[in-house]
């Protein structure tokens, strides 16, 4: 997740400083992606080393805020523009751990598969409730983040019953892969040898 | 109390080798105003559970109690008026009668169990509008589309005072607006007492529930209610 980019989206609002910027991030993508203020500043530094933003004076209470300059909102343009790759996309660990799982010896792969089944629906359980809270709580911005999360666990469920699938099918085939392969690959016998 | 307890319950259908064990050693509680959902694979023993618990099939084995009264002590006479008065159900193949009306299919089991034509009537139709036909009382199941026929099957199940309904995947046909708003009505029971079961493939729908119970040839394999205990899968680990 691109946190420089959020932090320039949210300077499109206007001059904002560095605790605003974490609750108007946080506000958006209801907590989904805490920020703590360290990542917020060091964000900004980099950010006004690259001439993206630059300081503006103090508030009253001797604030620090930060605006967009012209390059800062090109790039954050650009970064609207461009679809986002699978490159950007942090590895998915889950997909790792169920391959590495099915070529790992004597390990019951069907137990992670519903254990991990449990887990997901105990969350889309939760993101459910969430949705049906009453009031706005983070406005559009976060409804549309929750429907995301909510289709992410539904499409990793249905991927999971895909695995199991897959793996109950590959079970089913070890067993009945005919012994003739194995007398194949055995050596000669040995009577003709000895001779 | 609970309104449904299921207490190690077998069903064995047909007998020697063509015996099928579609469920084994089952055990479900759903309480008062609690919603759960059953999930599992083609033939994993739903229909099957919610049959036994609607009392539309015996048990071989075990016990099944709903609101307490234990079925199998019922004779067939007792086990109809209990159906009729506790258990809304909606079927898989949803069962409306083809000659009936929406509005009639609904207010029968009122009526079955006594309640006048007129009251039998405007119940039937406050159903039909939470389901958001009101416009298709008159019309025959055979005049309807499938998720309307299936929005007919949800009211019959909800109208009147039921305390415990059995829902056999009753969005299968709905698009997802119209599921989700099944799923709000169903809850909405739930919150006013009513105990539901519902099988579902949907897992949108499944997180609507209080809890997911996995059934795995005719087991309960899994259950969210329970809390995990997290322990090594390799053994010398
Ligand atoms: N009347 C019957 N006679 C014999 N076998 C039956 C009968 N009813 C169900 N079965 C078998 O019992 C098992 C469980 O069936 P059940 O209908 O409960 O499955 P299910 O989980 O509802 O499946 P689906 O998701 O396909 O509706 C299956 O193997 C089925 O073939
Ligand atoms: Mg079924």
């Amino acid at each position: 997740m691109s946190i420089p980019h959020g932090l320039l989206a949210l300077l499109r609002h206007g001059p904002m400083y560095g605790y605003q910027l974490r609750a108007e991030f946080e506000h958006a993508t209801g907590s989904t992606w805490p920020l703590n203020i360290g990542q917020v500043y060091s964000t900004l530094t980099r950010l006004e080393r690259d001439g993206l933003i630059e300081p503006q004076a103090t508030d009253d209470e001797g604030r620090q805020r930060y605006a967009l300059t012209a390059a800062g909102v090109s790039t954050l343009g650009e970064w609207f523009a461009k679809p986002v790759t699978h490159a950007d996309r942090p590895r998915d660990e889950l997909a790792i751990k169920l391959a590495l799982a099915s070529t790992t010896p004597g390990l019951d792969v069907q137990a992670i598969v519903q254990t991990q089944r449990v887990a997901t629906m105990r969350r889309l359980q939760d993101l459910t409730r969430l949705k049906q809270e009453p009031g706005d709580v983070g406005g559009l911005a976060w409804s549309l983040v929750l429907d995301h999360l909510r289709f992410s666990a539904e499409a990793e469920l249905r991927w999971l019953d895909h695995c199991e699938g897959a793996l109950l099918k590959a079970a089913s085939a070890e067993r009945t892969r005919p012994p003739v392969l194995e007398d194949a690959a055995a050596p000669e016998p040995t009577e003709e040898r000895a001779r | 109390m609970n309104a449904l307890d299921l207490h190690q319950v077998d069903r064995i259908h047909g007998q020697g080798n063509a015996a099928v064990h579609a469920l084994r050693g089952l055990t479900i509680h759903v309480a008062a105003g609690e919603l759960v959902a059953v999930m599992g694979p083609s033939g994993s023993g739903k229909s099957t559970l919610l049959n036994l618990a609607g009392g539309l099939d015996r048990a071989t084995a075990g016990s099944v109690k709903v609101d307490g009264v234990e079925l199998g002590d019922l004779s067939p006479k007792e086990l109809a008026r209990l159906r009729r008065h506790k258990v809304g159900y909606v079927f898989q193949d949803l069962n409306l009668i083809p000659a009936l009306t929406a509005a009639e299919n609904v207010s029968l089991p009122l009526e079955l169990d006594g309640v006048r034509r007129r009251p039998a009537r405007a119940a039937a139709e406050a159903a039909l509008a939470e389901v958001g036909l009101v416009d298709l009382a008159d019309r025959l199941p055979a005049d309807m589309s499938g998720g309307q026929q299936q929005r007919v099957a949800i009211a019959r199940a909800v109208v009147g005072d039921r305390s415990l309904i059995l829902a056999d995947e009753p969005t299968g046909a709905l698009d997802s607006e119209t599921g989700e708003q099944v799923m709000r009505l169903l809850r909405d029971r739930c919150a006013a007492g009513v105990a539901t079961l519902l099988v579902t493939h949907d897992a949108a729908h499944a997180a609507w529930a209080d809890r997911i119970v996995f059934l795995r040839d005719g087991a309960a394999v899994d259950d969210t209610g329970a809390r995990p205990v997290a322990e090594s899968l390799l053994t010398g680990a």
